[in-house]
């Protein structure tokens, strides 16, 4: 871990509960306590209504594979080729991901596909949420 | 804004195009700004506004020995320079300045005076995006369509085929980058950047500059050159990071930008006789027809791809080569709004015979931002 080499995301005070939550092994969204709307990345009220009665609960962990790039010019630590992926979670938000457990080839990752979060432990502070083909690679 | 109250009176490139590794950012900048000033027949003293992206307007000023009434220093990537025309537009109808210059310069390829790049680790795209492994736009930009392109049944071939209808155009311009004629096999062949994008669908990396100059219409008529009036602008942000776009299908900001511009010159894209998309990588100038009204959602694909914006075709677009085979400096919006400008002043490489309306539709960021300015060549 003293060595990981990739770009490390560095928490906000708007983020924090975010990494706190992936760091314990659990996928964490925000909802909105005025109007229910689901909402990512985080921040602390909604962004369909502005309310700022927002509350933190964890997401199902669940969703489809959307969109993605297999990478061929690496960025600092990795090993190109790579997946930039996008998974449409099932609560309605999109979040980019790398895709583990799965050949990083198009036909391995077909679009759609139904995908779960695991987590990967970057560094003692930072863990960050990776998602693979449910039931193992396709 | 009063379609056709405010006109363009200058505008010109950098003296060299391409590999320019004896100048850095602020020179190029300040070439292409002189030799606008030249065409038009003004020096720094008549200038009272001053717009700009990526230097600051305080050092371009500065640098020519401009005392502004008035900047600009919009930067929301490389589609600034359509924010920068519009916004002029508005400060000249409201009496801030009278004449204003709008520049960029950059060494893309050579670096010479450039800044970094990437985005800071606590900001939501170093957070959200960059632990993935995103290098810049080649891996970014391109996210959205693998599902574009399932969703409308879109092939590999037709991405293919907008950088072979390009590299027709840039064929009759002899600035231009690339000018050898490629086929889809070519393009398929070229190195995979990222999948589904291969090298010659992605846009050039070269060292260039543009500026343009802007005065009342009623003053326009005064200067030596052509006038162009300037009939409809539209502007709009999305997100900053492309994760987050709304909708794979289609650019929001597109969508707003173009209606604002489209309604407020009061005409409709068939109305329109030449097209400028910002074409950093070759899915765009799919989102920039849709986005617009000149097809409707997934059909930009087949309707390049069948000819329609090729040399004789019946909408010519990226009349200059575009970002894929013309030059693209970073932020190519400026070169987008100076091929424009020669369409409708009738002094185009690949002159569009009897160009009367010209739209340049910009893109900043990774979809993270729009512009549309529309011109005539005729006060309306
Ligand atoms: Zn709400």
């Amino acid at each position: 871990m003293a060595d990981y080499r990739k770009p490390l995301p560095q928490p906000t005070p708007e983020t924090k509960p975010f990494w706190d939550g992936t760091k314990s092994g659990e996928l964490r969204l925000q909802r909105c306590q005025s109007c229910s709307h689901v909402y990512f990345p985080p921040r602390p009220f909604c962004p369909e209504c502005a309310s700022r009665s927002v509350e933190w609960f964890k997401a199902s962990g669940k969703g489809t594979l959307h969109s993605y790039v297999i990478n061929h010019r690496p960025a600092p630590g990795f090993d190109a080729p790579y997946a930039i992926a996008i998974v449409m979670l099932a609560e309605g938000v999109k979040m980019m991901t790398n895709m583990v457990g799965v050949e990083q080839t198009p036909e391995a990752l077909k679009l759609d596909m139904p995908v779960e979060v695991t987590f990967e432990q970057a560094t003692e502070d930072i863990t960050l949420p990776k998602w693979r083909p449910v039931g193992g690679a396709a | 804004m009063k379609p056709g109250s405010v006109a363009v009176v200058g505008a010109a490139e950098t003296t060299q195009m391409g590999v320019i590794p004896d100048m850095s950012v602020i020179q190029l900048h300040a070439d292409a700004a002189l030799n606008t000033l030249k065409d038009c027949g003004l020096t720094p003293k008549d200038i009272d506004g001053v717009a700009t992206a990526g230097e600051s307007p305080v050092a371009i000023s500065h640098y020519l020995g401009i005392k502004p009434t008035w900047v600009d220093g919009t930067s929301v990537g490389g589609c600034s320079f359509m924010l920068h025309v519009r916004h002029a537009a508005a400060a000249i109808n409201e009496g801030l300045c009278s004449t204003v210059l709008i520049t960029h310069g950059e060494s893309g390829r050579s670096r010479i005076g450039a800044g970094g790049w990437g985005a800071a680790a606590a900001s939501l795209a170093g957070q959200f995006e960059a632990p993935y492994g995103t290098s810049g736009p080649p891996s970014s930009f391109t996210i959205p369509v693998l599902r574009y392109m399932k969703d409308y049944g879109v092939t590999e071939e037709q991405l293919a085929m907008v950088a072979v209808v390009q590299r027709e155009w840039a064929g009759r311009n002899p600035r231009a980058s690339f000018r050898d004629p490629i086929t889809v096999e070519d393009v398929l062949n070229s190195r995979i950047i990222a999948y589904p994008f291969h090298l010659l669908e992605c846009c050039l990396v070269t060292d260039g500059g543009g500026a343009l100059i802007m005065t009342s219409a009623d003053r326009a008529k005064d200067f030596p050159t052509k006038p162009i009036y300037i009939i409809g602008t539209g502007e709009s942000v999305e997100s900053p990071m492309v994760s987050q776009m709304y909708d794979f299908h289609h650019s929001t900001a597109f969508q707003i930008s173009g209606k604002k511009a489209f309604a407020e010159a009061g005409i409709t894209p068939k109305d329109v006789d030449h097209l400028m998309v910002y074409d950093a990588f070759a899915h765009l100038p799919w989102y920039g027809l849709e986005g617009l009204g000149f097809c409707k959602p997934g059909e930009g694909p087949a309707f390049i791809a069948e000819g329609n914006t090729r040399p004789g075709g019946k909408l010519p677009l990226n009349t200059n080569g575009g970002g894929l085979s013309y030059m693209h400096s970073g932020m190519y919006g400026m070169y987008a709004l100076q091929e424009s400008v020669r369409q409708l002043r009738g002094t185009a490489p690949a002159q569009v015979p009897g160009a009367k309306i010209s739209v340049a539709q910009g893109v900043g960021g990774m979809f993270a931002a729009a512009g549309t300015i529309i011109m005539a060549n005729e006060r309306p």
